[in-house]
This record gives structure tokens, C-alpha cells and sequence, in this order.
């Protein structure tokens, strides 16, 4: 075969070779065997700086097919820089359909939260994770966690959440919030909010966890149980907010602060756009909701 | 045939997609415990491994993963020329060196502890089993609880290990270590992880 001059070299479908994917998919199986633990994988350079999800999309990478539909979100919003350029990078490699509504995706890699939307048992949730291990920041030597992991040793996990709350008066870790998987490892659910550790309990779907600079996969199979860790009397308690979302009046729902003037002026929105966006297309209304509501672009088939 | 042909036929025709498909269909069988996956036949491998147990193999196996073959599928040679043809995967001399094993005989097959269970701390270097089964409906019924299963599931594969009920409880005993496995049916699969719990069995 010869090639245009004009045509660009290709790459394989979903950029990685077939090798990688196949390790990959062995790191991945190994995960849902053993929920909670982290199987350590030949991580792969990407060509996006760590820290930008490589893990998430190695993941993803290996488990997407081209029947699948791909939603990306970072912090809940669709149209972020992250979000963005990696539904991109797979429109363009696995030219994949994307789409930025929760209930039509079969997979949705996330850069730490999880929509509000109600999973569905045939998707699966891609995490992208930065530090995947919860003792991380308590034992430095990955020789020591491990031993830990593997003794089940997790005292030292309850002792920070103790001096959260002798110092505070409550346990103050408000993301990263730490869970045990099916009674046996803890977990770092990946820097989510801690609003949103419940619903990874029994969650309908799959969730894969992808650590791409530590080199690191791991899973927690649907219907799971996945408990954030407390103390009797100081129980498990996720934020809750004053007032409703400014823009849709969603109440028990995640929302960010938005900045609107240099004079002190703010309001609070749903974190989740999608959510957000259905709700306004739905006919709910905000304390600052505009009078029209223009929805966005949704979906765009498979090439 | 000769050796050489039935080596090199009988591959992934479309080898990204296939893999891509077969890998889906055990990723969905892993997460959700007795759950039948359908799988197309997407490879022809020589007699006697099934279809199925070949496709999974392209689909997982290569130069990294040790395979082990119980002795009707070591006594092929065709069998064993074909998996090199197309995975380039070694030959694991005993069950506890193997990352994947096929078992064209669960019957009479060695018992699950003595293949790698991996260790406390690497609880992933254990081997995973593709055992060889006609169907997943006609045997003695298993019913399975645990992660990935919302109340009970069922599954009944016929021919499995001598006191295969026994054996999984101290499988599941040795959690986090212990096998995975996967049953491969004419069309279709489904899989046993270690934390699945088998309930009771229908004598």
C-alpha cells in the first residue's frame, strides 16, 4: 500500500497498542477480582502530562469499543478543559460517539465526581486517580502499605480521622474521604467530594479506578459495598448546603461556588452541568436563572 | 491438516475488535458473577479446546502470561502450536507457575490450590482458570452470592472439579489470595471471581 502525501500516519484503534491493552485488561479483570486492592500495571506514557488522567484513559482506552458512547466530565461540567480535550482525543482515535447526557453513555471516565443522574447497571464509571493509596500521606514507603494492605492493619487510617476531630471537632477531610471496600480493603474513592462516597455503595454500576503516574488499577464491582470509614459517635456525614442551585433550584445535589462581580457577589450551581442543564430544559428555575435557556450541543454519533 | 496450517488458521479474523469483544464479554462476567455472557465464535482453534476458551485466550494471553494446559490439551500438539502461533505465550511448567490455565477436563482436574494463589501483599499474581464446560445451564445448580451479584445468581455448569463446593469455600477462605475462573461454553461464558460465594448446591 502506498500512502497519500497527504495522509498522516494512525494510529491503533484507541491509541494503544494491543499489548498494553492486553495488560491492561488482565490488571483490570485482577481489580474486579479483588475489590479495593491496587493492582500495580505497566503504566504507559500518554501523550498528555500526568496529572491530566492519563490512568483514566489508559483504562478507558482498553475497554472502550466502537459501539460504545463516551462521556467525560471534570468536576461534574462537560465543558471543562479536561473533560474536553479528552472526549476529543477520543473522537479522534477510536472516533467513538460522545455525549454529554449521563443516561445515554456506556462509559463515563470522570476527573473526581460522580452524577447525580442514577447509574445504570451496563455503564461503567473511569476514575481518573492522582494518589491512589489511602496511607499514602501517613506512611510514606510503599514497602509498609503494602504490609498494611496486607494485614489488614488500618489503625492508623482511624487515628488521622481521630485527630481530625480533636482538633476540629469533627473529622474535617471533606474529599479523598476514605472507604473500606466489602469489609476488607480501604480505598481511596480517588479525590471525589465526600458527598458523593454514597453512592459508590451498591452502585448498579462498574467503576473502574486508573492511576496512571503511581502506576495503579483498581475496582469495586457493581452492587459492592463500599462504607466511608467513622467513628460511632462522630457518624459519616456528607456537605450539605444552604440554598438550592441558583440556576435549576436543585436542592441535595453538589454545587460549586461561582464568582459574578469584584464586589463580593456569588452564587452556588450544580457541579453536575448535565443535570443541571436537563433540569432547566425541564422548566425549573433558579433565583438567577436567565429567562431563556439555550441547551447545549448533546450528542454526536460515531464516525 | 497438518500442524502448520491448523497452527495458523483459526485466529481473530479482525484481531483489534475481536479481542476488544472477548475482553468486554469476561470484564462483564468478572464484574457480574454468574451472569452468561453470549460470545460469538470468533476463533477456530484445533480440537480439543472449545472455541470460546481459544478466543479468550487470544484475547488475554501473550509473551508475559505463562500458560498452563492440563494433559488432554498438553497430548495436542496442535493445541500447543497454535497458542504459540498466536499468543507467543510460554509453556508453565507446573500449575503454580502458570498466570493462565486451560482445562479441557475439569473433572479430573488438580485441585485449585495448587495453582498460584498469589501472596498477602501481591494478591494479583495468581492464576486465573479457564475451564472447558458444554453448557452453563445443565449441571448441578450453584447458587452464588457476593460482590457483583445484587441478591443471589445462579449458574449450573455440568462436569465441574471433584468437590468443586468444598474447594471454592477454602478459595474463598484464602481471600485476598486464591483463583479466578473463567467457564467457557459453546457461545457463550461466565466467570467465578474469588470473592463469589456459592450458597448451597442441589444434590
Amino acid at each position: 500500500m502506498t500512502a497519500q502525501p497527504t495522509e498522516i500516519a494512525t494510529y491503533n484503534f484507541a491509541y494503544l497498542d494491543e499489548q498494553t491493552k492486553r495488560m491492561i485488561r488482565r490488571a483490570i479483570l485482577k481489580g474486579i477480582a479483588i475489590p479495593g486492592y491496587q493492582v500495580p500495571f505497566a503504566s504507559r506514557e500518554m501523550p498528555m502530562p500526568y496529572g491530566w488522567g492519563t490512568g483514566g484513559v489508559q483504562v478507558t482506552a482498553s475497554i472502550i469499543g466502537p459501539d460504545d458512547v463516551l462521556k467525560v466530565i471534570d468536576q461534574g461540567a462537560d465543558d471543562t478543559t479536561n473533560a474536553v480535550s479528552i472526549r476529543a482525543f477520543f473522537k479522534k482515535v477510536a472516533k467513538v460517539a460522545v455525549t454529554t447526557e449521563t443516561a445515554n453513555a456506556t462509559i463515563i471516565q470522570t476527573r473526581h465526581r460522580i452524577p447525580e443522574h442514577p447509574l445504570n447497571a451496563g455503564q461503567v464509571l473511569v476514575f481518573q486517580v492522582p494518589i491512589p493509596e489511602p496511607l499514602r500521606f501517613l506512611e510514606p514507603r510503599e514497602t509498609e502499605t503494602r504490609k498494611m494492605h496486607a494485614l489488614e492493619e488500618y489503625g492508623l487510617m482511624h487515628v488521622k480521622l481521630y485527630e481530625d476531630i480533636a482538633k476540629h471537632g469533627r473529622i474535617a477531610t471533606t474529599y479523598a474521604y476514605p472507604v473500606k471496600v466489602e469489609g476488607r480493603y480501604v480505598m481511596d474513592p480517588s479525590p471525589t467530594p465526600k458527598f458523593d462516597n454514597p453512592k459508590m455503595h451498591r452502585s448498579p454500576a462498574l467503576q473502574l479506578f486508573g492511576a496512571g503516574r503511581e502506576k495503579r488499577i483498581y475496582a469495586v464491582p457493581p452492587f459492592t459495598d463500599v462504607v466511608s470509614l467513622d467513628f460511632e459517635d462522630h457518624p459519616f456525614e456528607v456537605q450539605t448546603f444552604d440554598h438550592p442551585c441558583a440556576l435549576c433550584g436543585a436542592e441535595n445535589v453538589y454545587l460549586d461556588e461561582v464568582i459574578l462581580d469584584d464586589h463580593g457577589g456569588h452564587m452556588f450551581v450544580c457541579s453536575d452541568t448535565d443535570h443541571c442543564e436537563k433540569r432547566r430544559a425541564g422548566g425549573h428555575h433558579g433565583h438567577l436563572a436567565p429567562e431563556t435557556h439555550l441547551a447545549s450541543e448533546k450528542t454526536e454519533p460515531a464516525k | 491438516m497438518d500442524i502448520a496450517t491448523q497452527s495458523i488458521d483459526g485466529g481473530f479474523a479482525e484481531p483489534v475488535f475481536n479481542a476488544q469483544a472477548v475482553f468486554r464479554a469476561i470484564m462483564d462476567a468478572m464484574a457480574r458473577p454468574g451472569t452468561v455472557q453470549p460470545l460469538p465464535q470468533l476463533a477456530r482453534p484445533p480440537a480439543p479446546l472449545s472455541a470460546t476458551a481459544g478466543a479468550v485466550a487470544l484475547a488475554l494471553c501473550d509473551n508475559d502470561t505463562p500458560v498452563w494446559l492440563d494433559p488432554p490439551l498438553q497430548a495436542e500438539a496442535p493445541v500447543k502450536a497454535w497458542l504459540g502461533f498466536h499468543t507467543g505465550a510460554p509453556l508453565a511448567n507446573t500449575p503454580a507457575d502458570a498466570h493462565f490455565a486451560l482445562i479441557a477436563n475439569p473433572k479430573e482436574m488438580a485441585a485449585l490450590d495448587g495453582f498460584a494463589q498469589g501472596t498477602q501483599e501481591y494478591p494479583d499474581r495468581s492464576t486465573t482458570l479457564i475451564l472447558l464446560v458444554d453448557d452453563l445451564a445443565s449441571g448441578p445448580s450453584l447458587l452464588l452470592e457476593g460482590p457483583g451479584i445484587e441478591k443471589t445468581s445462579m449458574i449450573a455448569p455440568p462436569g465441574m472439579p471433584r468437590h468443586f463446593v468444598e474447594q471454592w469455600k477454602q478459595n474463598n477462605q484464602r481471600f485476598p489470595r486464591g483463583v479466578d475462573i473463567i467457564l467457557a461454553a459453546p457461545g457463550s461464558l461466565a466467570c467465578l471471581p474469588r470473592t463469589t460465594r456459592i450458597k448451597t448446591m442441589e444434590a
